[in-house]
């Protein structure tokens, strides 16, 4: 039988009548490109701010002018945000080219419509708890994915001279390249929060089932077989 | 049967996959989109990022410009001046002997005294100027624009970069503009900062601007610029002295 670490067993048998696909093929790889983009995006965003580690409103900020926020890290001059840049911009293209996919599927098979925008007024009770999202996770995806996202793209588009020079209202909104920094760093720290609380959820609420949805997409009540 | 088939076809498709990206790559590369930094995992997203912003922004977008009351009062620098003889010479000379060659694939080589640069149309710009690093400042820069000395001494059509040497480059970065930064209408050889003489540490006697990079493609002390139709028999072949660093060869980000 083949097993992933962890002991994660994916040939687990289920039961005919409630076995279903809890997440679609698209759904589970834009999921982990996403997750792996993401995680390039934390690690070289961490590189690039090292460098500098202030954060300002405004259009200018530097080391002699006023800041709105010092971050308890040190000054790093040793070059990281040298391949912390490219690694942002390779893991920003896989992770905005794949989210426009996730998003064009969702729209088009109205995944959006019957998995994330809140249901309305449905009396029936979801048949197991994995079946569904309830309201605050509907909520947190759909701010995560339509509201956090496209402010990231937004805001670090914002910072970019060459850009800017065909769209400044996309800087001057915001009053200014510093401003535009600043938003980018908060909104990333809201997205780690997020992270950190996603991936808690999916350990206090069954790991393996959740893990197995997304992997393979298969969920319903277990078949306890014999020793194979 | 089907599995044959289904073979044939993903073979098929496959093919037809790495031919379009060929073509892709070489239709690219003709028309400007790929930059010299453009290998390894890393390069992919240079060339993504490059092209798409070479196909967006045109070669007269031009980059915001601000009023004398947004200038920065304090416009931090990183490094410092050339330490060499000849530069420190130039500088107690105050610049009388220093001298802009400029040669490679043009008409007409020849090198120019900081008077006679001076001589020529003069261009002020009020601009943002960001550092890889995060910091950034508004500075007014006085100088000639780069186009207008390039037409003066006439590029050869086969010239795709321009190479800009500081004094003492192997401590202050060389670099290279394609030629939709070289001849856009901002990109200056700037003399003057807000209103006077180049101060020192911002690269006197004459540095580049080119507002829509960051901060380090604007190279301070120059000696020399030169016109290539390649760079890959200069320094590692990337572009610049930046991608030895780490650092990206384009910089609009």
């Amino acid at each position: 039988m083949q097993r992933f670490g962890g002991g994660l067993n994916t040939e687990v048998r289920f039961d005919a009548r409630t076995a279903y696909i809890r997440h679609s093929v698209v759904v589970r790889v834009t999921h982990w490109i996403n997750a792996a983009a993401f995680v390039g995006l934390v690690v070289s965003g961490i590189a690039i701010l090292l460098a500098h580690p202030r954060l300002y409103w405004g259009e200018t900020g530097g080391v002699g002018t006023p800041s709105i926020f010092d971050l308890p890290l040190p000054f790093m001059l040793t070059g990281q945000s040298g391949w912390g840049r490219s690694l942002h911009f390779l893991s920003a293209w896989v992770c905005v080219l794949n989210g426009l996919l996730y998003v064009a599927y969702g729209v088009v098979t109205r995944h959006f419509d019957r998995n994330l925008l809140p249901a309305r007024n449905d009396p029936r009770p979801p048949a197991e708890e994995l079946q569904t999202y309830n309201l605050t996770q509907r909520l947190t995806y759909l701010t995560v994915v339509f509201v956090l996202s496209p402010i990231m793209i937004w805001t670090g588009f914002a910072m970019s001279p060459a850009i800017t020079s065909v769209f400044p209202t996309i800087v001057t909104i915001l009053k200014g390249q510093q401003s535009a920094r600043t938003v980018h760093f908060i909104v990333a720290s809201v997205l780690v929060t997020f992270l950190g609380i996603h991936v808690a959820m999916v350990y206090v609420t069954g790991f393996r089932t959740h893990m197995r949805a997304m992997l393979t997409g298969r969920a319903g009540k277990e078949l306890h077989a014999g020793p194979s | 049967m089907l599995d044959r088939r289904k073979l044939i076809k993903s073979g098929i498709a496959a093919a037809a996959g790495a031919s379009g990206l060929a073509v892709a790559a070489r239709l690219a590369n003709q028309y400007g989109l790929v930059p010299p930094d453009h290998g390894g995992i890393y390069g992919v997203g240079e060339t993504l990022t490059y092209a798409s912003q070479r196909l967006l922004t045109s070669r007269y977008s031009l980059a915001r410009e601000f009023t004398r009351n947004d200038i920065s009062r304090i416009a931090p620098v990183n490094g410092e001046p050339p330490q060499n003889d000849e530069y420190q010479s130039l500088l107690n000379g105050n610049f009388a002997g220093w001298r802009l060659v400029i040669d490679g694939l043009v008409a007409r080589p020849s090198s120019w005294s900081l008077a006679e640069l001076k001589r020529l149309p003069a261009s002020s710009q009020i601009t943002h100027q960001a550092c890889e690093e995060g910091w950034s400042f508004i500075a007014q820069w006085t100088g000639v624009s780069l186009s207008y000395v390039l037409n003066l001494v006439g590029v050869s059509n086969r010239a795709r970069f321009v190479v800009f040497y500081p004094f003492d480059f192997d401590i202050n970065f060389w670099d290279s503009l394609d030629m939709a930064d070289a001849f856009h209408p901002q990109t200056l050889l700037a003399y003057g900062m807000n209103g006077e003489e180049l101060p020192t540490q911002h690269g006197a006697p004459l540095r580049l601007r080119v507002p829509r990079q960051l901060g380090y493609k604007s190279v301070k002390y120059l000696s020399r610029i030169s016109l290539v139709d390649t760079l890959k028999n200069i320094g590692s072949g990337l572009g610049s002295a930046s991608p030895d660093y780490g650092y990206s060869w384009y910089a609009g980000i």
